[in-house]
């Protein structure tokens, strides 16, 4: 009943994307609205799931699908939405919408930007990276999972090596191969749990609760699954392409990269690290949690340190993912059910950051924060609020999305599952909250750089040695309007979530009960 | 006593020996005064010349698809297996013994080195375009390498496969050698030729010494007499094992006999490498597979551990060599010695798992497909690019799309990453085979070996993307059989991506016959 949703989900966007290529063509004057429509069409359908998602009953699977694929394999075509997977279903969709439309009426279209260079390109890639995304979320079957993950890498590898900065090889290439390499290890910690249980299909593992595979084998199993989802998140020490990749991708690289890409690694935390290898996730919770607060701290020293702001971003991304990481590695619900809440809201608020910051450099050439010269406020109030706005939210602000999920974390960390060192997790939660005034700290020293203070006048710009000629001449306009037809559903979600966690917590809440099912 | 012969039976060899000697004699009968005038003055005379070189190439073609057409009908007649040369029933003693039989690992593997040889023969016609290589010579030693790659796996006994075995071998030399203006494609006849002379008297010797013990060349005979009591036979069973073990792994370039492969491949025409690469191998991996399960599964005890550390060698060597390689063609040549290993090391539990056999099969199948599309395309662009370095790919994708996404998804492939599903899966199986096994070892060596293969696969991808700092070297526009021989391919890999369960089952089939 139902399963065809899912799979129109993956049939719409793909189909876009093989009409493209076989008629290249046909579509040349239309290709903005052609990808509009398409993910658009995705869109309604992760918004039909929500509208028809049966949210009373107990956690199970909903629109599933499950056909064989590869008997000889045991593969099967699995597909499902449960509690933890439908937001970020329809953070995908939305996300890739709003970039979309950002293409689509962008002046990058315009002026040489990357909308004029090669556009077909760029839409059949954004369409195949739409479908490996929601794939990866809808999967059911390890393999499958597997397949939908891989699939993602190989558009990312181009939006970055293609469209993006002038750094774009060494930093696409970084992005591959360190996730390639993370990759094979998740697929042989994969098929170690295959060897043991001789199945594949997640809810059956989940349901036996890593019954059947001993400790040792668990635990070896969860280090190799979680070294591959880690690179991914990413977790500090295996962050270091992130910032690279962040800083060269263009706009819409970043916004999907920190929106959806990054979440794919905690998404694989939820979905199949902890519930399939409960023995394995107990043994190793306290050194994912030891790395998970280093991370947070790591990541808002680090973004002291920065002078560019899309790079102070995407370090503050592996802060957050600490968050996420620490209320995972406590292995409670409320842990669990802050880090998918932190999840979805970093995936909105840096997804909202991101497209405030390529709308910095797309006015100011430079994203370099000392050359910005602070006073935004006053040159272009809108797009100031918009990024003080995103700022507070990302700093964790209560009454803003932020806020819920770290708070949970934390407080998941006061009080972990039982067979955890509690001593370990209260200093775990001590060293998590001081990241967490570090990080309203960089914030708000990013803030009193760019948007406070008195503006430049253009004759001193002039003199500037950073600042090119370019920016002299145009005077930077202030927020358009189709950038604030993409900012602002993001906005509107993050009030909302933040006023009213409730409406995440309670689509979380059974499935993740169900998930620590032997744990809890 | 007259031998009933079922020429229904050996029709796919039959109808390829015909048409190679047509071929022969097409060339034999063109008119001597046009091939003096070509000598002299090759530019003028250019199209008559194409003409009978396209005429030869259709024939060739028309006779394996015929031949193809023979394999199919047999496999879908179904039945019991069909078998011809059989010793009288008088003579037999118990059991039939015979020395050609149809089965399904016969079809299975006649059926993928036929349309192997369809992609090599369209490769064929765009390398003879050219106009410097002998085209009557060329397609009447295609035709007899693939008379023996037919015929071999369809072989029973120990001297049909020896003779079909060099059928394979003997004109792999002189096809290598037909670039005669080229010093490189002699240099590499000649190492091919010394390498694979040494390997058969090596084969010869270890087969010699089954039959002295076993008393019989029928490979079912064999096996009740190695099958037996252990205790009865004598040491030098081992000796003759390990011989034969030796002859075969040249075939498939194993290690220690990987040495010859990429200067063989570099200066054999490109077309000759692909088909050193897949059918020759393929031949040889049917040969390994005939000798070892049929006919000595039980010396496993003795052959299982060499395969298994020959395999492991096998794709350790082979993907270290490929890491420095400049050169598109020896870094596929490497490329292909790893993959050698690979599809080697489902063998090398063969003796307890049942289905290592379709294993290997399957990985031989799914690889014959990509690597013969990377093989395509880097055949396409060695028209413009003779040295035919790695260089020479930058910015494919955004000259030439069609061919430039065709050798990346290829090369996806062969690294084993989505999207190239199919190289994905192919590798999946091996896991499992081997995991299930019981060789947790070489599952770990050949992980390791998989995320090698990563970088250089990835490195000459990334290359296809990036854009080109020179202009192209010169305009070449590739003929509809470059085109049709890439398509084919490609269409073979994404076949297998979508549905791999199509290769299982085709090869679960051998495995039971």
């Amino acid at each position: 009943m139902m399963g065809w949703i899912p799979v129109a989900l993956l049939a719409v966007p793909l189909l876009g994307a093989l009409l493209l290529l076989l008629a290249p063509r046909t579509f040349r004057g239309v290709l903005p609205a052609y990808g509009l429509i398409f993910s658009g069409v995705t869109l309604a359908l992760s918004l039909a799931l929500l509208a028809l998602y049966d949210y009373g009953g107990p956690a199970r699977m909903r629109f599933e699908l499950d056909l064989p694929w590869i008997p000889g394999l045991g593969l099967r075509l699995h597909l499902g939405v449960d509690g933890v997977s439908l937001p970020l279903i329809v953070l995908t969709a939305l996300l890739t919408f709003l970039c979309f439309v950002y293409l689509c009426w962008g002046r990058a279209r315009a002026t040489g930007g990357f909308m004029s260079a090669r556009p077909r390109a760029l839409v059949f890639t954004l369409l195949v990276l739409e479908v490996g995304m929601i794939g990866t979320f809808l999967a059911l079957d390890l393999l499958l999972f597997f397949v939908f993950f891989e699939i993602v890498l190989i558009p990312m590898y181009f939006l970055i090596g293609v469209w993006g900065g002038e750094g774009r090889r060494a930093a696409s290439i970084k992005f591959i191969l360190y996730t390639l390499l993370g990759s094979v290890v998740m697929l042989l910690g994969l098929l170690l749990v295959w060897a043991q249980t001789g199945t594949l299909d997640i809810e059956a593992l989940t349901a036996a609760h890593g019954a059947g595979m001993p400790r040792s084998v668990q635990i070896l199993a969860f280090v190799a699954i979680g070294i591959g989802l880690a690179v991914k998140t990413p977790m500090w020490p295996l962050h270091t392409w992130l910032p690279d990749a962040h800083t060269e991708a263009p706009t819409v690289g970043s916004v999907l990269l920190a929106g959806v890409l990054l979440k794919m690694g905690t998404y694989g935390f939820a979905r199949i690290a902890i519930p399939v290898l409960p023995e394995g996730a107990a043994a190793v919770a306290p050194w994912l949690g030891a790395f998970a607060v280093v991370g947070i701290v790591y990541g808002a020293l680090a973004c002291l340190a920065q002078r560019d702001l899309k790079r102070m971003i995407a370090y503050s991304s592996v802060g957050h993912m600490g968050f996420v990481l620490l209320g995972f590695a406590t292995l409670t619900p409320v842990g669990v059910n802050g880090a998918l809440f932190a999840n979805v809201a970093h995936g909105l608020i840096t997804g909202l950051l991101f497209f405030l910051a390529g709308a910095v450099k797309e006015r100011y050439h430079t994203s370099e924060m000392p050359a910005l010269g602070g006073g935004m406020l006053a040159t272009m109030p809108r797009l100031g609020s918009m990024l003080t706005f995103a700022s507070i939210a990302s700093l964790g602000l209560p009454g803003l999305a932020g806020f819920w999920g770290e708070m949970l974390a934390l407080f998941g960390a006061f009080q972990p599952a039982n067979g955890l060192p509690r001593g370990l997790f209260l200093t775990y939660m001590v060293i998590g909250g001081l990241g967490a005034v570090l990080t309203a700290a960089y914030f708000l020293v990013m803030l009193s750089r760019v948007t406070h203070g008195r503006p430049r006048d253009s004759a001193e710009r002039h003199e500037s040695p950073d600042e090119r000629p370019i920016a002299v001449s145009l005077a930077p306009s202030d927020v358009r309007g189709y950038e604030l037809a993409a900012w602002t559903p993001l906005v509107i979600l993050i009030l909302l979530f933040g006023l009213w966690p409730g409406l995440l917590l309670s689509l979380t809440t059974p499935p993740v009960q169900a998930l620590l099912g032997a744990l809890s | 006593m007259i031998q009933q012969i079922d020429y229904f039976v050996i029709a796919p060899p039959l109808v390829l020996a015909l048409a190679a000697g047509l071929v022969l004699l097409l060339d034999a009968f063109l008119p001597a005064r046009r091939r003096a005038i070509i000598a002299e003055r090759p530019g003028p005379s250019l199209p008559s010349r194409s003409g009978t070189a396209t005429g030869l190439g259709l024939v060739t073609l028309a006779g394996i698809l015929v031949a193809l057409g023979f394999v199919v009908a047999q496999a879908l007649g179904g039945g019991s297996p069909r078998s011809t040369f059989c010793v009288p029933p008088g003579l037999a003693g118990s059991g039939t013994l015979c020395s050609f039989v149809a089965d399904g690992f016969t079809l299975v593997f006649a059926g993928m080195v036929l349309v192997a040889a369809v992609v090599i023969v369209l490769m064929s016609m765009t390398e003879l375009a050219g106009g410097a290589i002998p085209v009557g010579e060329w397609y009447f030693l295609l035709l007899c390498t693939l008379v023996g790659a037919v015929t071999l796996p369809a072989s029973r006994d120990l001297i049909m496969l020896v003779v079909a075995l060099e059928l394979v071998s003997l004109p792999v030399f002189a096809l290598t050698a037909l670039k005669r203006y080229d010093g490189r494609s002699s240099e590499a006849a000649v190492k091919l030729f010394v390498v694979s002379v040494v390997s058969t008297a090596i084969m010869l010797f270890g087969v010699s010494l089954l039959y002295g013990i076993a008393g019989s060349v029928y490979l079912s005979r064999l096996r009740e007499v190695f099958g037996g009591q252990a205790m009865d036979l004598p040491a030098v069973v081992t000796v003759g094992v390990v011989l034969v073990v030796a002859g075969f792994a040249f075939k498939i370039a194993a290690v220690p006999f990987h040495s010859w492969a990429a200067d063989v491949y570099q200066g054999a025409p490109v077309p000759v490498a692909a088909l050193l690469s897949v059918i020759s191998k393929a031949a040889g991996f049917a040969g390994l597979i005939l000798v070892l399960v049929t006919a000595l599964s039980g010396q496993a005890g003795t052959w299982a551990p060499i395969v298994a550390i020959l395999s492991a060698l096998t794709m350790t060597a082979g993907n270290l060599l490929a890491m420095r390689q400049r050169s598109a063609v020896r870094l596929l040549a490497w490329s292909s010695v790893a993959q050698s290993g690979y599809i080697l090391a489902p063998l090398a539990v063969a003796a307890t798992a049942p289905g290592a056999v379709g294993t290997s099969m399957a990985y031989l199948v799914i690889y014959a497909a990509m690597n013969l599309g990377a093989f395509a395309v880097v055949m396409l662009v060695s028209r413009a690019a003779t040295r035919n370095e790695l260089d020479d790919y930058r910015g494919l994708a955004l000259r030439r799309p069609a061919a430039g996404v065709t050798l990346a998804f290829c090369l996806v492939c062969l690294a084993g990453l989505p999207p190239g599903l199919a190289g994905l899966f192919a590798k999946v199986f091996v896991f499992r085979e081997i995991v299930g096994g019981g060789a947790g070892w070489l599952a770990v060596v050949m992980a390791v070996n998989t995320v090698i293969g990563l970088y250089y696969y990835a490195v000459w991808t990334a290359r296809l993307f990036t854009p080109a700092g020179r202009p192209e070297p010169s305009p070449y526009r590739p003929p509809l059989t470059a085109w049709l021989a890439v398509g084919l391919a490609l269409a073979a890999a994404v076949l297998f991506s979508v549905a791999p369960q199509l290769v299982l089952d085709l090869t679960s089939l051998s495995a039971s016959g």
